[in-house]
């Protein structure tokens, strides 16, 4: 079972002058309990392509497959196979709407039909799982908590339709370190709990070199590269800067370390690693620079 | 003789009123100077009243008490809004809200146009303004087709041609990916450099607060840190107990030292950890 992109091209506007290919011919799968990071310029074509995933948008032409069954067939099922990717826009916290937080994460719930003791059920587990504790936020309005807060509120809402599959696109655009840090722990702790896969669409590229198992690179529409995120950063060979990329901060530091001469390992991610690693570096005396 | 300050505020509060009524404080006594050819960054969390302070700029709010004055401008002074407003430009963070029209240099001459220039006059303003940002290339092409890192250098191209002598940019760079934040990031340090633009400067990547001449840190609506990018983010406790990050060769130079290892204090970019460790 699998999320399955058959050769799948996109345009906006067809026909018009301001037509746009936004995706050229995409084949890939994503797996059940994959952790996929998707980065590129802005532009080249990660939105639309997340907007594939769960039919929200319908390929131009290719197919979109997901657990076996064609999202755009004509049939009673395809409704009920859309429910099983959850959708995380940008700006999530703009979508709220409901008087209470409790209100708004159980929605979607409701909308599929629960019962009042199963929604409540799947709203604080929801809850719960963005860190938000339901007995101090249920009942309060989602317009008067932080931008970070009402963030996860919003993510919440799409949790709590327990998705299989759980796309993000940007969820840490405008927020500040700290609110980042909260978001992608509680995405990382969701996806180590509940083995849900997750595709994470983000320009933050510190987060995805330590969750993100693999690595697509979208290019003009077309997916550059597929691989590990220490392969995209370790390989000299790949113009980083013509995709739209960066290394993360730590790496970038860790290559001016070793053009200097300090003699370290520049795969490291974890800060403290990366200290007792200089540490132990410049304990091998002084020849290590 | 005290320098005659460009933008500033003093003992200046700001109160919002939320649904039900009740009071918010966003800015609590604010006082902060800014001087000519100035580039301040503005970090601080969600919520700690950076864009609440980038709107007093340009007088899009006004004080619930105390005073902003822009060149020596009050304002609160009706009369010299517009003056204001031309002086203080403003750059927000998503670049699609800000361009208007369907083609590069309309859009750049917009805001001339508007001021009743001569066309001389407007032709001129738009090539300096998109030569500074580095877009002259693409004066004739459609805004939608541009990366984000471009469609926000033409927004700030678009704020230039009105001549501005400080511009305000509140998070410019949220919405873009690395490689558009640093040409975004390139152009605001060339107007710094070559143009003396005072230029306050809301961001929450540390890497590009580094850049400025001084950084203001806010929280719940005070101003708790003010210094320079040195002295600042040495502070790695205090800004991190604050919710913010500092760069990371200061982050990973404090860690070095509580090993015991003895690195100068001020270390923030990479090339300062790497000549320290190195010599």
């Amino acid at each position: 079972m699998s999320i399955v992109l058959d050769h799948v091209s996109y345009t906006y506007m067809p026909g018009t002058p301001y037509c746009r290919e936004a995706l050229r011919d995409i084949s890939l799968s994503v797996e059940p309990g994959e952790f996929i990071g998707i980065i590129g310029h802005t532009g080249s074509g990660k939105s639309t392509l997340v907007q594939h995933l769960n039919g929200l948008l319908r390929p131009l032409s290719g197919t979109v497959f997901v657990d076996g069954n064609d999202l755009h067939a004509k049939n009673a099922a395809t409704k009920q196979i859309r429910q099983r990717v959850g959708m995380v826009f940008q700006y999530p916290e703009h979508q709220l709407f409901e008087e209470t937080v409790f209100d708004d994460v159980a929605f979607g719930p409701r909308n599929l039909g629960l019962t009042a003791d199963e929604v409540n059920e799947r709203v604080e587990s929801a809850l719960e799982c963005v860190g938000l504790a339901p007995s101090q936020y249920a009942k309060r309005s989602p317009f008067r908590l932080s931008g970070g807060q009402m963030r996860r509120v919003a993510i919440a809402g799409v949790i709590a339709l327990r998705p299989e599959y759980l796309v993000l696109d940007e969820p840490s655009a405008g927020l500040d370190p700290r609110g980042r840090d909260e978001i992608f722990e509680q995405i990382l702790q969701l996806y180590q709990n509940t083995g849900m896969a997750v595709v994470l669409v983000t320009h933050n590229m510190e987060d995805v070199a330590r969750m993100a198992r693999r690595l697509l690179v979208m290019s003009r529409g077309q997916v550059e590269f597929d691989g590990r995120p220490s392969e995209l950063f370790h390989d000299e060979s790949i113009d980083l800067h013509n995709f739209g990329v960066s290394l993360p901060y730590v790496t970038a530091l860790l290559k001016t370390l070793r053009l200097s001469g300090l003699m370290i390992d520049d795969t490291l991610l974890d800060k403290n690693a990366v200290a007792d690693a200089i540490a132990e570096a410049l304990g091998r005396g002084a020849n290590s620079c | 003789m005290e320098r005659q300050a460009m933008l500033q505020l003093k003992n200046l509060c700001h109160t919002y009123r939320d649904e039900n009524g009740d009071e918010l404080l966003a800015l609590d006594m604010v006082n902060l100077a800014f001087f000519p050819g100035e580039f301040v960054a503005v970090i601080g969390r969600n919520g700690s009243g950076k864009s609440t302070l980038a709107k007093h700029l340009n007088a899009l709010l006004t004080p619930s008490s105390g005073q902003c004055t822009v060149a020596g401008m009050d304002t609160l002074d009706h009369t010299k809004i517009w003056e204001i407003r031309q002086r203080v430009g403003m750059v927000f963070q998503n670049p699609d809200n800000q361009i208007v029209a369907s083609i590069v240099e309309e859009d750049v001459a917009f805001g001339p146009e508007n001021l009743g220039l001569p066309s001389g006059e407007i032709v001129r303003r738009v090539d300096d303004a998109l030569r500074l940002v580095d877009m002259e290339d693409y004066r004739m092409h459609g805004p939608h087709l541009l990366s984000g890192g471009q469609k926000q250098r033409v927004a700030i191209a678009g704020v230039l041609a009105m001549e501005p002598t400080c511009l305000v940019l509140d998070e410019p760079t949220a919405m873009l990916d690395p490689v558009g934040r640093q040409e975004v990031l390139e152009a605001v340090c060339r107007l710094h450099r070559e143009e003396k633009i005072t230029l306050i400067y809301i961001t929450h990547f540390m890497e590009e607060a580094v850049q400025a001449d001084r950084v203001v840190v806010m929280d719940a609506g005070r101003v708790i840190m003010d210094g320079t990018p040195k002295i600042v983010f040495s502070e790695v406790e205090k800004i991190r107990a604050l919710g913010m990050d500092v760069p990371i060769a200061a982050d990973i130079a404090a860690l070095l030292r509580a090993k015991g290892i003895s690195l100068q204090q001020g270390i923030i970019t990479d090339e300062e950890l790497a000549a320290a460790l190195c010599p």
